[in-house]
């Protein structure tokens, strides 16, 4: 697997920190990576290693929505609301999202397993409407279709789990071109 | 090693847009055949091509004559081994598009007729992730000519003799941009790349970065050379992390190669590129807020003056473009100035790339020389509307820019005449409306954008924005007042007057163009309580297509109010005197058997 070479661990960067400026969103996002949100201790311990104070860290987390304070589903699905899908039908295939995973934009299933949010545009327009779940897209979609895709995801998850081990690498099987 | 090329190459299109639709699943069918038939043919894959209404989108290639064949499924895949590869025979049923070697004639030929391709020039026909295709199609010749033939102010007299304005919506004279800062006189300058692409809608940025990142980066130590800045960031916007890692990939092949990093080609000249993620802010895109961000602050607009060219990024002198703009830059340098200007109109000179998305039969990338008419995007390239709808209008711009009426469809696109509409140029992005579409709905639907987006600094922008939406939104619920209107359109001016950055400049545009155009829309709404295009789902009724209703009784539990009714495996009715217009029906319907009307 090719995965990206720089997608260094969230403490290595912190470690590595030499006081360069601008570095701040780029440590949050690698503690976003690292605990999948970013947690209280986090935001004590990049402003006591950059010296920034927490209520700034605090500002830049809460201004970019890619930025989380509670942790976040193993999928993170994000339905496209740009005005692509939005012509497309992209407030039906929102509400069937919230409708299958009983769970409202921003929240997160009881089993951990999805967190829904809107985005602007994924970039994949003429196939609309559009969802991404983590990195993977998914196009063309209708209330059936994206029902169907969402068991298929559960299922998987739960065949893994059943099988007691390799959840992780199940759930990994993704098409971003690897 | 001396082997003989196989002649046939098999090349899967896995832009985003062609692995959503499946490509990867196409490209493990071609791996899997050619294991077992090991040197059939050769395999590839690359970017984007544009036509993404055909994705996946698979090429087969033989001594220069390219056949592109349109949703490749796994089946499809075995079938163009079978017969194109092994046999020879074209699948003329599956092909989206096809050139003889002599690169004439062959199918739906007109989708391209139209095109001129300079920044897509090698999107969708070369691996992205191999620099070695990238110099091959004679990459970084530019670069090369730059640094051993020109003078910095020769490049720059190049780029503006061109008369290359900035993709990035305002169109700005590139040269003269950069002309700005070189004249600074600073041992520390930068170069930026905007690549946070915001306009929902838009997607070419995305496209040349995954398809062509090396084009990218060599337009940025071109510009690098010219201003006498030695460090470049790319800013690129954090949902397109496919586009993230071949720019890495093409970074590191780059500095492999002494392209990139200390003393490029024995010219003294250094030059290194990062990348910068953008974390989620419509807003960054704006130049001053993008510098804010990369300083890892909360990315919020700077008063101008200042310009960047004197303080921009960590206050040094900095040279701020577009994606695109970047693109074009290494074709101008090969090609020389007059070559670009020969295409475009009098002020608005090369080609621009728009991204057909919407109602759109064949929605894709097309790239067009300047002063193509909206109704050749639309009908010639874009072959019209789908499943036989009425073309309504165009919306140009984004959130910023404003809806162009199919009357109007013979507006060429360049700079002075788009704005001339009362729309924006923008990056691109050419959403087309069908006779479905409410206006006051779409207008509705920019102002929750810009109104979730502003960054709040300015008052007007941050409150003003607000009121509009609530007033569009209740127009959208049947409850406006004759007094809507006006209200509007007071807001807005005031709005566009007061704000600091482009954002709130522009945020009223998508309320002010619609009122302009469809006032007897507004008015059928807030008088008549009724949605003509029957898009406002407070405003319609519901209905069961007989054909595709299967009687599962679903739709009947799901609604709150009991106003389906119809015998199992029957098709069922809506009664809409009882209906509460939830929707409820329409996601849960397995069969997509409900309509709006
Ligand atoms: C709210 C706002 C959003 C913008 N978003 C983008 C963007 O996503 N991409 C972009 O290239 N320019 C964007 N711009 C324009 C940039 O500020 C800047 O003008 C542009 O990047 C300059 O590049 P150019 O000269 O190559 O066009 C935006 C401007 C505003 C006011
Ligand atoms: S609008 Fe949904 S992908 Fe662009």
């Amino acid at each position: 697997m090719a995965q990206v070479k720089d997608q260094e661990k969230f403490t290595y960067r912190l470690w590595r920190y030499d006081g360069a400026p601008g570095e701040l969103i780029p440590l949050l996002q690698s503690a976003q990576d690292h605990f999948g949100y970013i947690p209280r201790r986090a935001i004590s311990y990049i402003s006591s290693v950059t010296g920034i104070p927490e209520s700034d860290v605090y500002g830049v987390i809460t201004f970019y929505s890619q930025f989380r304070l509670r942790p976040m589903g193993k999928y993170v699905v994000r339905a496209c609301a740009g005005t692509a899908c939005h012509v497309s039908g992209a407030k039906a295939i929102i509400e069937t999202i919230e409708d299958e995973l009983g769970i409202e934009v921003g929240d997160t299933t009881e089993d951990g397993l999805f967190t829904l949010n809107t985005v602007a545009c994924i970039g994949c327009c003429s196939l609309a409407p559009v969802i991404m779940i983590n990195d993977d897209t998914h196009g063309r979609l209708t209330p059936a279709s994206l029902r169907k895709l969402l068991r298929e995801y559960r299922r998987r998850e739960e065949a893994a789990r059943s099988e007691g081990t390799g959840s992780q690498e199940a759930a990994g099987s993704r098409a971003d071109g690897e | 090693m001396a082997r003989k090329k196989r002649a046939k190459k098999v090349i899967v299109g896995m832009g985003t847009c062609g692995l959503s639709a499946g490509a990867q699943s196409a490209y493990d069918k071609f791996e899997e055949i050619l294991d077992a038939n090991p040197g059939s043919f050769e395999l590839s894959r690359t970017g984007c091509f544009g036509m993404c209404f055909c994705d996946p989108l698979v090429e087969v290639r033989e001594n220069g004559a390219r056949v592109f064949y349109a949703k490749v499924t796994p089946e499809l895949a075995t079938e163009i081994y079978k017969s194109h590869i092994e046999g020879g025979k074209v699948l003329e049923d599956h092909v989206a598009y096809s050139r003889d070697a002599a690169g004439e004639g062959g199918t739906e030929a007109d989708y391209l007729a139209l095109q001129r391709r300079i920044v897509l020039r090698n999107c969708g026909t070369i691996d992205p992730e191999s620099i070695e295709e990238y110099e091959a199609a004679g990459g970084y010749a530019a670069l090369k000519k730059a640094l051993s033939e020109m003078s910095p102010d020769e490049i720059i007299e190049e780029v503006t003799e061109s008369g290359l304005r900035g993709r990035g919506g305002a169109g700005f004279p590139t040269g003269f941009k950069w002309s700005l800062a070189a004249k600074q006189d600073s041992d520390v300058k930068y170069v930026v790349c905007n690549a946070d692409e915001g306009d929902p809608g838009a997607f070419m940025d995305r496209s040349v970065l995954e398809g062509d990142p090396h084009s990218v980066l060599e337009g940025m130590a071109v510009c690098g050379r010219a201003i006498g800045a030695s460090f470049g960031y790319i800013y690129c916007r954090a949902e397109y992390p496919l586009a993230i890692r071949r720019l890495t990939i093409a970074i590191d092949a780059a500095r492999e190669k002494g392209y990139l990093g200390e003393n490029i080609m024995g010219s003294g000249f250094d030059f290194d590129i990062k990348i910068k993620q953008g974390a989620g802010a419509f807003v960054c895109g704006e130049e001053t807020a993008l510098f804010a961000s990369i300083e890892g602050q909360r990315g919020m607009p700077r008063i101008r003056p200042p310009f960047p060219a004197e303080k921009g990024l960590w206050a040094k002198p900095t040279n701020n473009n577009n994606v695109e703009t970047y693109a074009n830059v290494p074709w101008i340098i090969v090609n020389g100035a007059s070559a670009y200007a020969a295409c475009g109109t009098e002020k608005s000179k090369g080609t621009k790339v728009f991204a057909l998305a919407g109602k759109v039969r064949r929605g894709g990338l097309a790239e067009v020389p300047m002063g193509t008419t909206i109704h050749d995007l639309v009908f010639k390239i874009g072959g019209g509307i789908k499943n036989g709808k009425k073309f309504k209008a165009v919306q140009m711009g984004g959130p910023s820019g404003g809806c162009i009426p199919a009357a109007m469809d013979d507006t060429p696109v360049d700079f002075e005449s788009i704005p001339a509409t009362g729309a924006i140029m923008g990056s691109g992005g050419l959403v087309v409306l069908d006779e479905t579409s409410c206006m006051v709905e779409i207008a509705r639907f920019f102002l929750e954008f810009t109104q979730s987006e502003s960054c709040g600094k300015c008052t007007f922008c941050r409150i003003g924005t607000r009121r509009m939406l609530e007033i569009l939104t209740r127009i959208t619920m049947g409850e406006g007042v004759p007094e809507d209107i006006e209200k509007l359109e007071k807001l807005g001016r005031q709005i566009c007057e007061t704000s600091l950055c482009g954002l709130g400049q522009t945020a009223p545009n998508p309320a002010l163009t619609t009122i302009r155009y469809y006032r007897d829309e507004y008015e059928a709404h807030i008088d008549e309580k009724r949605c003509p295009a029957g898009a406002c789902t407070a405003l319609v009724d519901f209905f069961i297509d007989p054909d595709k209703c299967t009687g599962c009784t679903l739709c009947a539990r799901k609604c709150p109010v009991e106003a389906i009714s119809g015998e199992k495996k029957k098709p069922h009715v809506i009664d809409n005197d009882k209906c509460v217009r939830c929707g409820q029906c329409v996601t849960s319907c397995k069969f997509d058997a409900i309509y709006t009307k």
